[in-house]
């Protein structure tokens, strides 16, 4: 069935509906990672929005159920230049077209994926909708103005309390933002016992448990979004080890005190050098989000620093034990270069 | 860390020859890093023996030396530039092995020169098998069960421990030389004895096959930090077993998951950081289908042909940013030079589908046989671009130059289901149309990957291809509207593609698609997926909507380049495109080239202004002319690939710089030259095209044998023979007639005088002659083969004017604008003209170097409108130069197996080394050095074989030899001779005598040199063919004409050794 890519400026790129066969709105972003599609499509960061893969065969390798970043997907849309229909790997269990069905996800296929991205590279980050046939602006119009993403957060969070590797020995109180799987995954391999909290959590529900570590994931949206986890942050410093990734490392940011920035189209793939402002070392990083952390008060170090632009990439508190950073160290999809990030963290834990 | 200021002068090492496994890409790796170095002020002193190649020209080292490439006179060219550094790993194994053996004999330490980049160490532990073997054992890499022999009793007995098959890889050879599979026993001594005389340290290593599993490389770049990248994915979507260099590569890897993809870019950055690789390294994996497993297969740590296929791949210049780390710069601190933004440490993003075909010499040798494994045997390759699997494999079928537009092949319909089968199981060349072949007689794709080891995704994928054939066979031209044509456009297909499909012509799918209003747009390869804005002028094309491609309204010339490497048709052209690009530059005109070949400078996007990678067809071609609407192309440039698309670019009214097509057309066309040598009453030999065997046989006795017979429509003597009888001529005449009963044979009077040979430019009313060319071997031998010699030693001065004077009258009747090749030969006296080329040679680079005349820079100037008067030059051979030059031919067919290898009409060489001296012996000498031939000595032990015709000839020689001590082995016929002439000699028998035969005596290694007259080639069941194979098999010299013989008995006459001969470096030629 033929439909429509159509961004808020009008612009109106056509191709093929496939997946689940709805209309939606969304905010339209690009990721270029050329493997690893089914960890982008299951990660909560993409919340909200309308993804497209510079990479133009997609679905190749099928989808399996062991790589899955969150129990389900909760991006709107999945453009594509062309869906593999007969995909090929030893633990593929379906394929593209099917799994979006099965996850309410709209795709599209056909689209010239690099004329849209150097769209968004040009005009930034846009809201856009995918509909049937060739709909009016009008109709365009209204299923634009329903979107609204001020509450991914609270959409893709954990909705009640829950522990991963009970037995472990550090005892780490994790704030679910929109968590993917891997970072969870990567602490538990440390012999971390973790305890999930709600995005919305209160500062005594974690010290109620008294954590060796309190760790902000990953999330969808803005964090200015999020002022109440901001303000639990800031009743947690000074009293636990503090450390966080992606919109963690956002929330931790805010609390101490740094502002947030909103990139013209973020950094969304696995091949972001950021350079380890301690050992000098530059390493390729997974990284997917649209805002930076900037203008640290004092008592806050940046610690990683992007090498193409000179973004942020991480910060420390100079004294106490907290620290963060922007890009993903649990990769799933991209390189595993960072994962030391993990052990510098578990370092905090006195 | 910045620069390392300490750098003041580094020695680079180039390739030397191309042979197979080792080509043009090297002198794509060696320019950049030439070029990089200079750019910091360091200066650069190059050795390279390949005089056809960018790297060697003036201007692009500080000095260079084209020398042998042996340690000694790179030991004499440092002891008198005395670099303080050297680099490694820029000329392919060649430049490793040499640099290895240097740094043994202590010779870097001796005049303190110092490895910069991956160190000495370092590259051994990659390559040195056993220390690979720890390596991997030390960084927890898992590698196939394998063990290194020294000999073949230990090979059997570990073979019998691990079980069969069994994959032999021979220590640092080329392209996998001397390797194999041995699937029982017998194979196995027979595969192990020759890996063991190849390897240059006898040392084979025997491994358990895994053929079948996926091959995947990786591209790894680290800096003198530890910084550490991938540059590159690639799958080979032939599995394991069928070496990378004869496997259709794509890129990025399609089929792994990212769980896969990123545990093997870990495992290759884990090994290439514990051995502290600083600059670039490839590292080649086997993954098992089913499941996590994975095995190390090997690591080059240096520039390759894969990283050059990366870098074109990507737009990441791998050999550049290896030469500034080896400087001293770390990879953060390095700009990447496509977005002119961000650094050169990030992983570049693809967002295309990269296909690599090889090009195999097959089409030249008919009896080769073409069965793909371990052993390299291509002789260049294409890269082709596009967004889907599907049009990236269809552009690159079609710049195979095969005559294929679809995956539908005649010689693959014909064969049976069972057929098809057996070859695609043992693959050949024509696999990929085989598969396609078997899909569309719908047989079992699940079956088709478990036989072939090939990926399902893969399959499903040419089943798309041919399910879109067998479609577009129901349609009528009329019947194909917009969306149909823009569908198919978008998977690939070519006009004349479609064409044959439907049954009409090209021009009609063309007239049909423009009605239609379709036309391919151009995007941009930028290293980063379009995350940033680039400043990259790399494009291919598409059927989508959005171009990225937007003319200039600058003054603009279109270079066509020239394709793949093949046989006939090499490196020579890459040289003459990329010059006429510099030359251009100069002259303030916007340059574009369009070429398909990854492994070249041409393709280098720093090259020309824009770079269009794209199939040479006259489709592709001329719909870049339709966007960029060029002020001219140049043809002349691109060998028989571009000359080709003359008529086409006329008849579409395309300014076609240069000598026009119509003038390239009587040149080209037999009977139009033929008049118009007789209106200037110019000789040539006395020939007849015939269309049956019995006008042949009438034709040949008004001719008088011996006679040159040849098909009409020949590139590099192809299928050219010397018929000296009418049983002969019967035989030839009948196969040629059963092979093609459409196009006449070519008889000519053969006259075995000297050849000569000019490349001349021509300005439409003056006549350059840089240089003469003199060809050692007598006419009979392909002027490819021969080795050829600047300036003539034996030519009267009547000769050299008179073809002073020919050269002039037909380059002005030709009105040629730019340059002209012509070929004489000198008999009884007299000159004849055999070969007339309306374009550049593959002598030009050899004669702009050896001559110091700026050739291409000139024909180039000449085709934009200047006069040779305005440049300073006038009509006339160009002064001498003070020293002698010699080029001599370099083959690759003990690579090729069942090919013959004497020196005939037909080309067989794949490349050449130049010897440069103050004298023409000094010259010959070196050149036979460089090219790795043995130069006997007293001691030395000849095996000899003569045709009778040949043996009065012979005699003196054979008392030279003699009396410089050398001791001869022959077979009873030429044994005699010697005998007779109390020569001594070492009788042995022949093959149908018993053993010890002589093929015994050959492989045992007592004989140094091997001469073999022929009486004819390409009989496979001759003792001389055997003999022949044999020889260069064991990497013994092989002699298989008399004047190369005798050139060689001059030589080693004068007793020279490397103490006793000069080194020449360019800026000594003038």
């Amino acid at each position: 069935m033929k439909a429509q890519l159509i961004l808020e400026n009008g612009v109106r790129f056509e191709g093929r509906l496939f997946g689940a066969d709805k209309e939606i709105a969304g905010e339209v972003v690009f990721t270029t990672g050329m493997t690893g599609y089914q960890e982008t499509l299951t990660d909560p960061s993409f919340a909200g929005q309308i993804v497209t893969m510079t990479f133009p065969l997609i679905g190749n390798y099928g989808i399996n159920l062991e790589d899955n970043e969150a129990k389900h997907t909760n991006l709107k849309g999945f453009v594509v230049r062309e869906k593999a229909d007969y995909p090929s790997n030893f633990r593929n269990e379906m394929n593209l077209d099917d799994f979006l069905k099965e996850q309410g996800v709209v795709g599209l296929e056909g689209v010239d994926t690099r004329a849209l991205t150097r769209i968004i590279r040009e005009h930034g980050v846009m809201n856009g909708v995918i509909m049937k046939g060739n709909p009016t602006d009008e109709e365009v119009k209204s299923l634009m103005e329903t979107l609204n993403n001020k509450n991914v957060i609270m959409e893709t969070t954990a909705k009640e309390v829950y522990t991963v590797n009970e037995p472990g020995k550090v005892k780490v109180a994790f704030i679910d933002m929109g968590a993917k799987q891997g970072i969870i995954r990567d602490l538990a391999k440390r012999d971390c016992a973790i305890t999930v909290f709600p995005a919305d959590t209160k500062p005594e529900d974690i010290e109620a448990i008294n954590p060796d570590l309190v760790f902000l994931s990953n999330g969808p949206g803005d964090p200015l979004d999020a002022p109440g986890t901001v303000d639990t942050v800031k009743a947690l410093i000074g009293k636990f080890p503090i450390c966080g990734i992606c919109m963690g490392h956002q929330i931790i940011g805010l609390a101490l005190g740094c502002k947030t920035k909103k990139l013209k189209f973020g950094h969304h793939g696995g091949n972001h050098p950021v350079k380890d402002l301690e050992t000098g070392n530059v390493y390729i990083t997974s990284q997917n989000h649209n805002y930076i952390v900037s203008d640290y008060p004092d008592g806050v170090e940046e610690t990683f620093v992007n090498v193409n632009d000179g973004t942020c990439e991480g910060i420390r508190h100079k004294t106490l034990p907290i620290q963060s950073v922007q890009f993903h160290p649990e990769a799933s999809p991209g390189p595993l270069d960072t994962a030391y990030v993990f052990d510098r963290f578990l370092k905090e834990v006195k | 860390m910045p620069l390392n200021k300490s750098i003041k002068k580094v020695l680079v090492i180039g390739s030397g020859p191309i042979i197979i496994g080792q080509a043009a890409e090297f002198d794509y790796s060696g320019t950049q890093a030439c070029q990089a170095i200079k750019d910091e002020g360091i200066e650069v002193i190059l050795v390279n023996s390949n005089p056809a190649t960018i790297m060697t020209d003036r201007g692009m080292a500080t000095n260079t030396y084209i020398e042998p490439l042996t340690a000694e006179y790179l030991e004499k060219i440092i002891k008198r530039e005395r670099p303080d550094s050297v680099i490694a790993g820029m000329g392919g194994q060649t430049g490793l092995n040499l640099a290895c053996e240097l740094y043994d004999k202590g010779v870097f330490d001796k005049y303190g020169v110092n490895v910069i980049g991956t160190s000495i160490p370092s590259i051994k532990e990659g390559e040195d098998r056993d220390s690979f073997k720890r390596l991997m054992e030390r960084t927890n890499q898992p590698i196939a069960p394998s063990e290194i022999v020294t000999d073949v009793e230990s090979g059997i007995a570990f073979a019998k421990k691990i079980g069969y098959p069994v994959i032999v890889r021979p220590a640092y050879t080329l392209g996998g030389t001397g390797g194999g599979i041995a699937e029982n026993e017998e194979e196995l001594i027979t595969i192990l004895s020759q890996g063991l005389h190849l390897s240059r340290v006898g040392q084979v290593l025997l491994e358990k096959s895994i053929k079948g599993w996926k091959e995947i490389e990786f591209e790894v770049m680290r800096d003198g930090a530890g910084n550490c990248i991938t540059i590159c994915s690639m799958e080979n979507v032939d599995p394991v077993g069928v070496h990378t260099g004869d496997s259709i590569v794509v890129a990025p890897a399609l089929t792994l998951a990212d769980k896969e993809y990123q545990m093997l870019r870990k495992a290759a950055i884990d090994i290439i950081n514990s051995i502290e690789i600083k600059g670039g390294c490839n590292v080649q994996f086997a993954l098992n289908p089913n499941s996590f497993e994975y095995a190390v297969i090997e690591i080059n740590p240096r520039v390759s042909r894969s990283s050059a296929l990366a870098s074109k791949a990507t737009g990441y210049p791998i050999a550049k940013i290896a030469a500034k780390i080896a400087l001293g710069y770390n990879l953060d601190e390095i700009l990447n030079a496509v977005t002119g933004k961000t650094y050169a440490c990030f992983e570049p993003a693809i967002d295309y589908v990269v296909t690599k075909i090889p090009k195999w010499p097959f089409d030249k040798f008919f009896g080769a046989k073409r069965n793909l494994g371990t052993k390299m045997m291509a002789t260049g390759e294409i890269m082709a671009i596009g967004n889907t699997f599907e049009s990236s494999l269809l552009k690159g079928v079609r710049s195979l130059e095969i005559k294929q537009y679809t995956l539908e092949r005649e010689s693959s319909k014909k064969r049976t289901m069972a057929e098809l089968k057996q070859r695609v199981i043992i693959p050949d060349d024509e696999r990929l149309f085989d598969l396609a072949e078997m899909i569309r007689r719908n047989y079992n794709l699940d079956k088709l990957a478990e036989i072939t080891g090939m990926d399902l995704f893969f399959l499903h994928h040419i089943k798309n291809i041919v399910d879109a054939e067998e479609e577009l066979k129901g349609y009528k031209l009329e019947d194909i509207d917009y969306d149909t044509m823009r569908r198919y456009k978008k998977m690939g297909f070519s006009d004349k593609g479609i064409a044959e499909l439907i049954g009409v012509g090209g021009d009609e799918v063309y007239n049909r698609r423009i009605e239609l209003g379709i036309k391919p747009v151009y995007k941009m390869v930028d290293t980063c997926a379009g995350e940033f804005e680039a400043v990259s002028p790399y494009y291919y094309s598409t059927y989508d909507e959005v171009s990225e491609s937007s003319p200039s309204g600058r003054k603009k010339v279109i270079v066509i380049g020239s394709g793949p490497i093949r046989i006939g048709q090499g490196i020579e052209f890459d040289y003459c495109s990329v010059h006429s690009v510099l030359s251009l530059e100069r002259a303030n005109v916007e340059t574009i080239i369009i070429n398909n070949n990854p492994e070249t400078v041409s393709t280098d996007f720093d090259t020309s202004d824009k770079l269009y990678f794209e199939p040479l067809t006259e489709e592709d071609v001329y719909n870049i002319i339709e966007l960029e609407k060029p002020d001219g192309v140049i043809l002349q440039f691109g060998g028989q690939t571009a000359i080709k698309l003359a008529n086409f670019l006329a008849d579409m009214n395309v300014p076609v710089l240069g000598t026009q097509p119509k003038y390239i057309d009587e040149a080209e066309d037999r009977e139009k030259f033929d008049e118009m040598l007789e209106k200037l009453d110019i000789k040539r030999p006395k020939g007849k095209a015939v269309w049956s065997v019995k006008e042949g046989i009438e034709e040949a006795n008004k001719l008088e044998y011996p006679l040159l017979v040849r098909p009409s429509y020949v590139l590099g003597g192809q299928g050219m023979e010397i018929t000296r009888n009418e049983v002969d001529l019967v035989r030839y005449l009948t196969d040629a007639f059963q092979k093609d009963k459409h196009n006449p044979v070519l008889i000519d009077r053969y006259l075995g005088g000297r050849e000569l040979e000019v490349d001349a430019i021509c300005d439409g009313s003056d006549v350059l002659i840089p240089g003469i060319m003199e060809h050692l071997e007598r006419a009979g031998v392909h002027s490819g083969d021969s080795i050829s010699i600047y300036p003539p030693q034996h030519v009267s001065d009547d000769i050299i004017e008179k073809i002073k004077d020919v050269t002039y009258r037909i380059a002005i009747e030709l009105k040629v604008i730019g340059m002209i090749n012509i070929q004489f030969i000198e008999f009884k006296g007299e000159l004849y003209i055999i070969e007339v080329n309306p374009r550049s040679s593959r002598t030009v680079p050899y004669i702009t170097k050896v001559t110091n005349v700026p050739v291409i820079d000139i024909a180039t100037r000449i085709m934009l409108g200047e006069t040779l008067k305005d440049m300073g030059y006038s009509t006339g051979i160009a002064p001498k130069t003070n020293t002698v030059a010699i080029k001599v031919p370099v083959f690759s067919t003990e690579k090729l197996p069942m090919v013959e290898v004497s020196l005939g009409p037909e080309m067989r060489s794949t490349g050449e080394v130049l010897g440069v001296g103050k004298t023409y012996l000094e010259a010959m000498y070196k050149g036979f050095v460089a090219a790795g031939t043995t130069i006997p000595k007293p001691g030395s032990t000849i095996l000899v074989t003569v045709r009778d015709l040949d043996k009065e000839n012979f005699l003196p020689i054979a008392k030279r030899f003699a009396a410089c001590g050398c001791g001869f082995i022959a077979t009873s016929g030429t044994a005699k001779l010697l005998e007779q002439n109390d020569i001594p000699v070492q009788t042995v028998k022949k093959i149908s005598e018993g053993v010890p035969n002589v093929l015994d005596i050959i492989r045992s290694g007592v004989v140094d040199l091997i001469i073999d007259i022929p009486k004819k080639g390409n009989d496979v069941n001759s003792d001389g063919f055997k003999i022949r194979r044999t020889a260069i098999e064991c990497s013994i010299s092989l002699m298989t004409s008399l004047d190369t013989v005798g050139a060689l008995v001059d030589v080693m006459e004068e007793r020279y050794t490397t103490d006793n001969v000069n080194i020449i470096s360019l800026a000594d030629i003038h």
